[in-house]
C-alpha cells in the first residue's frame, strides 16, 4: 500500500509541475471569493444568478451577446429556473429572422423559448466600428476563457497546484469577472491612458477598453430583495455567478454525479481488494 | 511461453463445436486465463491495463463524440458547446474524452518509466519495446490532432506552430519543408480545410493504435513478462496463472486509477485544459503564449531551447527516437535497476530533467541530460 500512495503521490506531482508551465503569463494577482458553487460540492444558488441575470440585462447586453444561451435554458434545473411564463414574456421582446416567407422575404419575428439570444452585431465589423475599434466578447463561455494567474515563489507552485485540485478550485474565471469589474479606478500619475481607454487594476496591461459598467455607483441597480446590498462589488459577483452559470450549466449535476460514482468505485475498490486478498493469501509473493 | 498446460475445456455442445473449427476462445483462455504471470510483480504492472482500459474509454467516448461533432472552422466550436449543453449527458462524455486524453499520457508515461526502470526492453523484448515506442508515436499524433478539433484559440495556434516546424527543411533542402507544410494544411494557411483532414486522421489513427496494442501484447506473450527482479521464470511455480491472480490486481488498480480519473472528471474537467481554448480560433489574434498540451510539455520544452529551429525540431524528435534504440545502446547485462546502482541515479536524473523540463522549459542544457542519461547506462 505504502507503493501505491507514493506511486499516487509522484504521478501528481509530475502532473503539478508540468502543467505549471500553463499559469506562467500575467502577474497580477486576482483575489479569490467564496462562491456557492465553489469546490467539489458547491452548487449554484438560484436567487443569485437571478440577480446576475438582471445585472446582465441592465448593465451588459447592450453590448455583449449570449449566442449560446436559450431563453428556455433561464428555466432549467440548476440555472437561474425563472418561471417559464416569465421567460416566454422576456423572449417576446427580443426579435428573430423568420424563416423565408413564400415570396423568399426574411421577416422578423418575436422570439420563444426555444430561440437563443440573438447576436447583438451584424458582424465582427460592425461591432468594432460602433465600439471605437474595440470587439465586445461574447459572454456565453466568457467564465471558462478567463483565469487567474499563479503568483508566488516557483517551489509552491506545485502545492498550491496539488491544493487547487484536491480542492476542486474551478472559479478562476468568475473570481477574474468578479475583480475586473471591480477594478476601475484612477490610473496612477506615472501611467498615461490612451483615449478611449480606461484603467482597469486587473486587467493585462491595465488598459481596457470597456468602460466602467457601474460608474453609476452603489445603488445603480434596484434589486426586489432589500436583503442583499445594492453595491457594486455585490453586483459584480452576481454577474460573475450568472456567466459562470451560462459558461458552465451542467455544474450542479455534474458535481451530484461525481459524488455518487466516487462513492461507487470507492466501495468496489474495497471489495476487489478483500477479493485480491483473499485469492493471493494462498500464494507466496 | 508455450509450454504452459491447456486447461481449457469447452462446456457445452456448442463450444464444443466452434471449438473443433475456430479454437478462439481456446486461444484467449490460454491468454488471458492461463498465462503464467510472474508472482512477484509490482503494482507497476498494472498499467498495461490500465492502459488497455484507457484506450477503449476514448474509443468509445470518442465515438459517440463524432456523432454529434461538426469539423468545419465556423461551426466546431459551436458544435463542442453544443454536446456539453444540449446532448444528453453530453458534458460528461465530451468530459470524459478530454480528461481521458491526459489519463492515457499519465499512464503510457509510468509505463514506460517502469520499462526503462527493470530494463523491460533488453533482449528478448525488443521488438515489444520498440512496439511500444510507435504506439507511444501514434499516441502523441492522435493527441495532438485531437487537440485541434475544439478550434479554440490554443487549437488554432498550436497547429500553426507545430505544423510549421515542418518548414525547417528548408534549410536542408528548399522548398521540402514548406512543400510538406502546404500539403498537411491542404492550403497556404490553416484553415477549416485542415481541421477537416485532422479529424479524419483522429478517428483513424485510434484504430492503428489498437492494431499495434494487438502486436505489443502477442509479443509480450510469446516472450512473457519481465519482473522487479530482471531474472527471467525459470519453474512453473514462479508464476500464477493470469487469473484469477493478475486480473483480480489488476482491476483493484484500475478501480484507483478511475477514482483519479473521476475526480478530475466531475471536479476540475477543466484543470488540464487552458482558459484561452474557450475563446473561438482566430487567424488575427496570437495568444499571449502558446503551450501545447501538459504532455508533450517536455518534449516542447526541448525544441525551444535549441536556438536554432532546424536543431530544436531535429532534438525534438531524436528525443523520441532515441527511446528506439535504447535497447542497443544499453549494453549493460543486469535487467532490474534494482541491481544497477549507478544507473538508478541516472534514472532518476532523467526522470527528475523530463519533469523539470515539463516545468521550466527554456534551460538549454537540460536537453542534453535526456541522451546523457542514456549514454551512461553502460557503466
Amino acid at each position: 500500500m505504502i507503493k501505491i500512495s507514493s506511486l499516487v503521490a509522484v504521478t501528481a506531482y509530475t502532473l503539478i509541475l508540468t502543467t505549471g508551465a500553463f499559469a506562467a503569463g500575467s502577474h497580477i494577482e486576482i483575489p479569490r471569493n467564496e462562491w456557492s458553487f465553489s469546490g467539489i460540492s458547491g452548487q449554484y444558488d438560484k436567487a443569485q444568478l437571478q440577480r446576475g441575470f438582471q445585472i446582465y440585462r441592465e448593465a451588459c447586453s447592450s453590448c455583449h451577446s449570449l449566442n449560446r444561451i436559450a431563453f428556455r435554458n433561464l428555466a432549467q434545473k440548476g440555472g437561474p429556473e425563472f418561471p417559464e411564463e416569465e421567460l416566454k414574456v422576456l423572449a417576446s421582446e427580443y426579435e428573430v429572422d423568420a424563416l423565408p416567407n413564400e415570396d423568399g422575404e426574411v421577416k422578423k419575428r418575436s422570439a420563444v423559448l426555444s430561440d437563443r439570444f440573438p447576436p447583438l452585431y451584424a458582424n465582427e465589423k460592425e461591432a468594432r466600428s460602433i465600439h471605437n475599434g474595440a470587439l465586445p466578447p461574447d459572454l456565453s463561455v466568457i467564465a471558462k476563457a478567463r483565469g487567474t494567474a499563479y503568483v508566488g515563489p516557483w517551489y509552491w507552485h506545485p502545492f498550491a497546484m496539488f491544493a487547487d485540485i484536491f480542492n476542486g478550485y474551478q472559479e478562476g474565471g468568475s473570481d477574474y469577472i468578479a475583480a475586473l469589474l471591480t477594478g476601475y479606478d484612477e490610473p496612477p500619475e506615472t501611467m498615461e491612458i490612451s483615449e478611449g481607454m480606461n484603467y482597469n487594476k486587473y486587467y493585462p496591461g491595465h488598459q481596457i477598453a470597456m468602460a466602467n459598467p457601474f460608474a453609476g455607483g452603489n445603488n445603480q441597480v434596484e434589486y426586489q430583495s432589500a436583503m442583499i446590498p445594492s453595491t457594486v462589488k455585490q453586483y459584480a459577483k452576481d454577474v460573475a455567478a450568472f456567466l459562470s452559470w451560462a459558461s458552465d450549466p451542467t455544474l450542479n449535476q455534474r458535481k451530484q454525479t461525481g459524488w455518487q460514482v466516487l462513492v461507487y468505485l470507492l466501495i468496489t475498490g474495497v471489495l476487489l481488494y478483500i477479493a485480491k486478498r483473499r485469492i493471493w493469501a494462498s500464494v507466496k509473493h | 511461453m508455450k509450454a504452459h498446460n491447456d486447461t481449457y475445456l469447452p462446456s457445452g455442445s456448442i463450444s464444443k463445436w466452434i471449438d473443433e473449427r475456430l479454437p478462439i476462445m481456446r486461444l484467449m483462455h490460454g491468454q488471458f486465463v492461463d498465462f503464467p504471470t510472474p508472482r512477484n510483480l509490482n503494482y507497476m504492472w498494472t498499467f498495461g491495463g490500465i492502459l488497455m482500459f484507457c484506450l477503449v474509454t476514448q474509443i468509445v467516448t470518442g465515438i459517440v463524440l463524432a456523432m454529434h461533432y461538426v469539423p468545419h472552422a465556423d461551426m466546431a466550436f459551436d458544435s463542442v458547446q453544443r454536446i456539453k449543453r444540449d446532448v444528453n449527458y453530453g458534458w460528461l462524455i465530451q468530459s470524459i474524452h478530454a480528461v481521458g486524453a491526459s489519463m492515457f499520457f499519465i499512464a503510457v508515461y509510468l509505463h514506460i518509466f517502469r520499462g526503462l526502470y527493470y530494463g523491460s526492453y533488453k533482449a528478448p523484448r525488443e521488438v515489444l519495446w520498440i512496439l511500444g515506442v510507435l504506439i507511444f508515436l501514434a499516441m502523441m499524433a492522435t493527441g495532438f490532432l485531437g487537440y485541434t478539433l475544439p478550434w479554440g484559440q490554443m487549437s488554432f495556434w498550436g497547429v500553426t506552430v507545430i505544423t510549421n516546424l515542418f518548414s525547417s527543411l528548408d534549410e536542408i533542402v528548399p522548398g521540402l519543408g514548406s512543400s510538406i507544410v502546404t500539403w498537411l494544411w491542404g492550403g497556404y494557411s490553416v484553415t477549416g480545410t485542415t481541421l477537416n483532414r485532422f479529424f479524419s486522421l483522429h478517428f483513424l489513427l485510434p484504430f492503428v493504435i489498437f492494431g499495434l496494442v494487438a502486436l505489443h501484447v502477442w509479443a509480450l506473450h510469446v516472450s512473457g513478462q519481465n519482473n522487479p527482479t530482471g531474472v527471467e521464470m525459470k519453474v512453473k511455480s514462479d508464476g500464477v496463472p493470469m487469473s484469477p491472480f493478475a486480473v483480480m490486481k489488476d482491476l483493484f488498480a484500475l478501480v484507483i486509477f478511475v477514482i483519479m480519473f473521476a475526480w478530475f472528471v466531475f471536479f476540475v474537467p477543466d484543470y488540464l485544459g487552458h482558459a484561452d481554448n474557450y475563446i473561438p480560433a482566430n487567424p488575427l489574434v496570437t495568444p499571449a503564449h502558446i503551450v501545447p498540451e501538459w504532455y508533450f510539455l517536455p518534449f516542447y520544452a526541448i525544441l525551444r531551447a535549441i536556438p536554432s529551429k532546424l536543431g530544436g525540431v531535429i532534438a525534438m524528435f531524436s528525443a523520441i527516437i532515441v527511446l528506439v534504440f535504447i535497447p542497443w545502446l544499453d549494453t549493460s547485462r543486469v535487467r532490474s535497476t534494482k541491481y544497477r546502482p549507478l544507473y538508478r541515479w541516472f534514472f532518476w536524473l532523467f526522470a527528475f530533467t523530463c519533469i523539470a523540463l515539463g516545468y521550466l522549459g527554456a534551460m538549454p542544457a537540460e536537453g542534453s541530460y535526456v541522451f546523457w542519461a542514456r549514454v551512461f547506462t553502460f557503466y
